[in-house]
């Protein structure tokens, strides 16, 4: 029940917070902040109540379940385990950042621009616990509709087609997705003699070879479009660009992980044969958006284009350690899949405090800030390191044990995208030199340096990236017995077991 | 001794924090906290380092487990602490040359802007570097590693609105990340291999598991070299240390003269089992170092700016430590590594004071006679420059390179060949040395200086030129006879060399290197003092100015680097900035729109053209359902 109660609190509290919007627009502000806080302390109380820690397979630690469409064979099926609890946790936070983020910011229907923010977080949080997979379909598209208005309504100059592009581009992939999703059904009902979408009755369907490999292209469209893929991500920067501050921090920090998600809780374990033979493509395109990413970040102009393909590059190693399928390789995933969501979110958050202060995103207009902004260019700067990889940071231990998990599968992918090492050390540093070292950009003039709400919120982001940077056990020993009754279900790319086994 | 232990590197690390956080005004607190944090991190060190001398603990070496970093899937990494005799040596250095140079800074930087900032960046750097030599694994060595990289990228950018700083910052960190991710690859691999990467037992299992020359071992050590390369700023990747001299004075001495660059020494110690299970890696490191001494000594001679002579000289020196390493000379490797944090740091000290004197000044044939001028500040660089060049007896320490050229010759490794080349390069650290010292120091006054340093400034410069002048003592007086010298300090954690020539008696050798770096110091004052109309007329002969030219701006590397990578890279990012890529996922779109004009155009609102629309859809809707 505690899933549903988390679950309505988005949506209950953007609907207050439209109510209160209409009332008085500062009031919605506190609306908005005080349920995701209680978002927050809900989750808090997950955490005290699951003994996740405990190595048990099969380990499930909260439910929520009734029919929904029993002519269907459709339930309202809600679950966590660690891995979902993780991203809920994430969820929260991200949240909490884009709430503070947008505090100023937004002064145009700001009732309404908490309500679609919201929204967008419960539509996130039901993807992460919904083990039914028209349950899961649905959410994925009440968190599509609340983010292309959020584009649409309080973007920038181009905002309509970024938005557009967004919704098409994203619509097209969950058509592929909800395809796939009835195939399996159908597939269902042939084996079994009814229509059923959970989750572990899906697992168990028996798949010809050549269904399984239709039905995996079809869900591999719908995430790889989320996440993005390489290839699939013109739509990306541009969503980024034209975002408000409180879209592009949902945007990136939540809604490419449900990409992320699906590849790893529904692609590979319900098509393990046919991912053991296409794998290798795909963990290829994950080494080509590892360092495309990197390079055109290097290319951009804008500050928000600029960190929009870092994501491109940072999800490419997600990617890879998802596809590697090995206990390494999917523990570096995760905490990528966080570090990730918090470090890019804080850039975004960045980006906004910025563009307060100089009305631009455009970084040849930027230049020198360090002279006015020195608490912000700090926060910045570890950031950046963050986002390089900067061991004692979150991203390294991600990276490495991503690249170690390749190295099992595959050791030249790994050599390969180690070169992504170098890439993202180019475009730290391009954001830095340009924004805040150099000379002082003539146009800049007396602006304050980053507040309490602005400290506030970049210092715990850093925190959060320093201690899963320095002490990562609890976040890896949370996903362990998830990530383990996943690879049990189905293995992608066999790895050599020995090792794991054999050395202390 | 887990407390004092875990000191040396916290220390500082609080030192950043505190000044980082707090964002203080006062700049006597600034100072006071970051020298005394740097001077507490001494502390622990030397209480460390003595207590390991005095009573060397059982398996030699101390061991400090804080907690643990990383667990998961069979990888283990801990938060430990190794201290033995190779990164006892590393520590004392590091913290002793650090407290000299951050109370230098005291003074250096009293009028600059971003007081903290800089001794926040210090701090780190003494925290990271601390951990690099003390880890017990090489993640947390690559913590470490990284860590210095990033203070360096910083300091040498540290005066941030000039973007000529920022391009060489950021050139350096690029660089040296070109070194780091080969090194992370070599870490995976050996992780992946090894099942650890806890130095000790990993190199052990790598003894017992990998035959000699074995292609894993051979992979691996040529991965961790590539780390050494690029952070010691040797051929290839020798390019950022020259450039990274737009950093202020105290941190070329400290990151780039003293401390950071021999990380790659220190590495290549560390893993030298496993670097001795690959014949073929030892020989490039050995052949690397020689060819870097003797590319770089040129460019010294060629330069005119005081910190990039002193800076190609580091990069030549590191050179033969390097050479010593290859041939299994660890021992006077790391001897030389010492002396050379001490006399080196010195001479970068005494740059920043004349530098500092002259008004910016970097040119050293616009300086000239300050001999008289400011002779403390002579005195000591003359000493550190004896040293530098090896000239017994006026300085103890000449022996540091001598040891290295005697061991060349003997080593199995080294060999006539080597022995040659590394000689020739000291004949030219003996000539651009003086090179240095004559035109500074002697001949008619060409600027004058403005006051007099300060004693929080020249303090620290002799201390570091007397410890370097006097570090020679302890090889020396064990040579007599007597205490316990260095090398028996160093065999207990690395292995003695294998002699397989006889060295022709030691004063043959001895002999040699005496009279080369003579040969040198009197080359350099017939050219520079005596007759100088010698070098004008040299310079008359075709071709000579544009090879003088190449040799200073460091053989071309820079050229084809910024040719081949740098340029096309850029060129690309830049051309591609709307992503082609895009432009392909927007071809459905712009054909449906292409598409729609078409149709649209049907709708003429001509009721004839839609009758014989709807007529023609009949006639092939029968004819389809008549015909199928």
């Amino acid at each position: 029940m505690i899933l549903f109660v988390l679950l309505g609190m988005p949506i209950v509290g953007g609907l207050l917070a439209w109510v209160a919007g209409r009332v008085a627009a500062p009031s919605a502000r506190w609306v908005a902040l005080l349920s995701t806080v209680v978002y927050l302390a809900v989750v808090a109380m997950l955490w005290t109540a699951a003994p996740l820690e405990l190595p048990v397979p099969g380990h499930w630690i909260a439910r929520t379940d009734f029919p929904w469409a029993p002519s269907l064979g459709i339930r309202f099926t809600l679950m966590a385990d660690g891995i979902s609890m993780l991203l809920l946790t994430l969820t929260g936070v991200i949240a909490l950042v884009a709430v503070a983020a947008s505090w100023r910011s937004v002064t145009r229907l700001v009732g309404a621009y908490y309500l679609t923010l919201l929204w967008t977080v419960a539509g996130v949080t039901g993807a992460f616990v919904a083990m039914d997979l028209v349950l899961f379909y649905f959410f994925l598209e009440l968190l599509l509709l609340p983010l292309y208005f959020l584009i649409a309504v309080w973007g920038r100059e181009k905002r309509r087609y970024a938005a557009i592009k967004f919704l098409v581009c994203t619509q097209a992939g969950s058509l592929a997705l909800l395809v796939g999703i009835l195939g399996l059904g159908y597939a269902h009902d042939q084996a079994f003699g009814f229509w059923s979408f959970n989750y572990f009755d899906l697992l168990r369907t028996p798949l010809s070879p050549a269904m399984q490999l239709w039905l995996m292209i079809a869900f591999f469209l719908g995430f790889a479009v989320k996440l993005p893929v390489f290839g699939l991500h013109g739509w990306l920067p541009d969503a980024h660009a034209e975002a408000p501050v409180g879209g592009s921090v949902l945007l990136a920090s939540l809604a490419l992980k449900v990409g992320a998600y699906g590849f790893l809780r529904f692609l590979i374990p319900l098509f393990p044969e046919s991912v053991r033979q296409g794998g290798l493509v795909v963990m290829i395109l994950a080494v080509a958006g590892i360092l495309y990413g990197g390079w055109q970040s290097y290319g951009q102009r804008d500050f928000k284009r600029l960190v929009a393909y870092t994501s491109l590059s940072h999800m490419g190693f997600v990617l890879l350690g998802i596809f590697s399928w090995t206990e390494l390789g999917l523990q570096g995933a995760m905490i990528g899949i966080l570090a990730h969501g918090v470090g890019t979110g804080a850039l975004f958050a960045v980006a906004g405090m910025v563009h307060e202060r100089t009305g631009t995103y455009e970084l040849a207009r930027m230049g020198g800030l360090w002279a006015r902004l020195p608490r912000l260019g700090g926060a910045t700067m570890a950031l950046a390191m963050a986002s390089l990889g900067l061991p004692g940071l979150a991203n390294f231990v991600g990276e490495f044990l991503v690249l170690a998990g390749v190295w099992q599968a595959h050791p030249a992918l790994a050599v390969v995208a180690s070169a992504g090492l170098v890439v993202s050390v180019i475009y730290a540093m391009k954001l830095i030199q340009e924004v805040f070292h150099g000379p002082l950009a003539p146009e800049v003039g007396v602006i304050p340096d980053a507040g309490l709400r602005e400290l506030g919120l970049l210092a715990g982001c850093i925190a959060i990236l320093v201690w899963m940077g320095l002490c990562p056990g609890p976040v890896l020993r949370a996903g362990e017995p998830a990530l383990r009754d996943l690879r049990n279900g189905g293995g992608a790319v066999e790895a050599s077991p020995d090792w794991e086994r054999g050395a202390p | 001794m887990l407390g004092w232990l875990w000191t040396i590197p916290l220390a500082p690390l609080a030192g950043f924090l505190i000044l980082a956080v707090a964002g203080l005004r006062s700049r006597r607190a600034i100072a006071v906290i970051a020298a005394s944090l740097a001077g507490l991190s001494l502390v622990a060190a030397s209480i460390v380092g003595l207590s390991f001398m005095r009573h060397p603990p059982v398996g030699n070496a101390f061991e400090g487990t804080l907690g643990t970093w990383i667990q998961t899937g069979g990888l283990t990494i801990p938060f430990g602490l190794h201290l033995d005799a190779l990164s006892a040596l590393f520590t004392l250095t590091v913290s002793g040359v650090g407290f000299a140079i951050v109370v230098y800074s005291i003074r250096f930087m009293a009028a600059s802007e971003g007081y903290g900032r800089f001794f926040a960046y210090m701090s780190l750097f003494l925290a990271s570097m601390q951990m690099l030599v003390l880890a017990d694994n090489l993640l947390l060595l690559y913590l470490g590693w990284v860590g210095v990289g990033l203070c360096s990228y910083l300091l040498i950018g540290f005066w941030y609105a000039d973007p000529v700083n920022g391009r060489a910052a950021q050139k350096a960190f690029l660089v040296t990340r070109i070194g780091d991710a080969a090194m992370i690859v070599g870490l995976i691999l050996l992780v992946t291999q090894l099942g650890t990467l806890c130095i000790q037992p990993m190199v052990a299992r790598a003894v017992s598991l990998w035959p000699l020359g074995s292609p894993l071992a051979t992979v691996a050590a040529f991965l961790m070299l590539a780390g050494a390369v690029g952070k010691s700023a040797q051929l290839p990747l020798q390019t950022w240390l020259p450039d990274a001299m737009a950093g202020p004075t105290p941190v070329s001495a400290l990151i780039h003269a003293a401390t950071m660059v021999t990380a790659g020494v220190y590495l290549i110690a560390r893993l030298h089992g496993l670097f001795e299970l690959a014949p073929a890696a030892l020989a490039a490191v050995a052949w690397l170092g020689v060819i870097t001494l003797l590319l770089a000594s040129l460019a010294a001679l060629a330069q005119r700016d005081i910190k990039r002579i002193l800076a190609y000289s580091t990069v030549a020196q590191i050179g033969y430590m390097f050479l010593a390493l290859g041939v299994g000379a660890w021992a006077a490797s790391l001897y030389h590594f010492v002396t050379h944090a001490f006399f080196k740091g010195a001479l970068f000290l005494g740059a920043g004071i004349l530098i500092t004197a002259l008004n910016e000044e970097h040119d050293i044939f616009k300086m000239g006679g300050l001999r008289k001028r400011l002779p403390g500040v002579y005195g000591a660089m003359l000493l550190a420059a004896l040293t530098l060049a090896a000239l017994p007896p006026l300085t103890l320490t000449f022996n540091s390179k001598d040891l290295i050229l005697r061991e060349v010759w003997v080593s199995e490794r080294g060999g006539p060949l080597l022995w040659g080349l590394a000689v020739a390069g000291a004949f030219l650290t003996a000539l651009y040395t003086f090179r240095l010292m004559f035109a500074v120091f002697f001949g008619p006054v060409r600027t004058e200086p403005g006051g007099k340093p300060a004693r929080l400034m020249t303090v620290p410069l002799s201390v570091l030129a007397w410890c370097g002048a006097l570090a020679g003592a302890a090889e020396l007086l064990s040579a007599f006879g007597g205490s316990e010298g260095f090398y028996r300090f160093m065999a207990l954690s690395l292995p003695p060399m294998t002699a397989v020539r006889p060295a022709g008696g030691p004063l043959f050798l001895q002999a040699v290197s005496v009279l080369v770096s003579l040969a040198g110091v009197g080359s350099a004052y017939g050219l520079y003092l005596r007759w100088p109309g010698l070098l004008a007329r040299l310079a008359a002969f075709p071709g000579t100015s544009g090879l003088l030219r190449f040799t200073r701006a460091g053989f071309g590397f820079d050229t084809v680097y910024d040719t081949l990578l740098v340029r096309p890279y850029n060129w690309v990012a830049r051309v591609n900035a709307r992503d082609v890529l895009d432009w392909i996922l927007e071809r459905p779109a712009a054909a449906s729109m292409a598409l729609n004009r078409i149709l649209s155009r049907t709708q003429s609102g001509k009721l004839r053209w839609y009758a014989m629309g709807v007529a023609a859809g009949t006639v092939i809707l029968i004819a389809l359902t008549v015909w199928l």
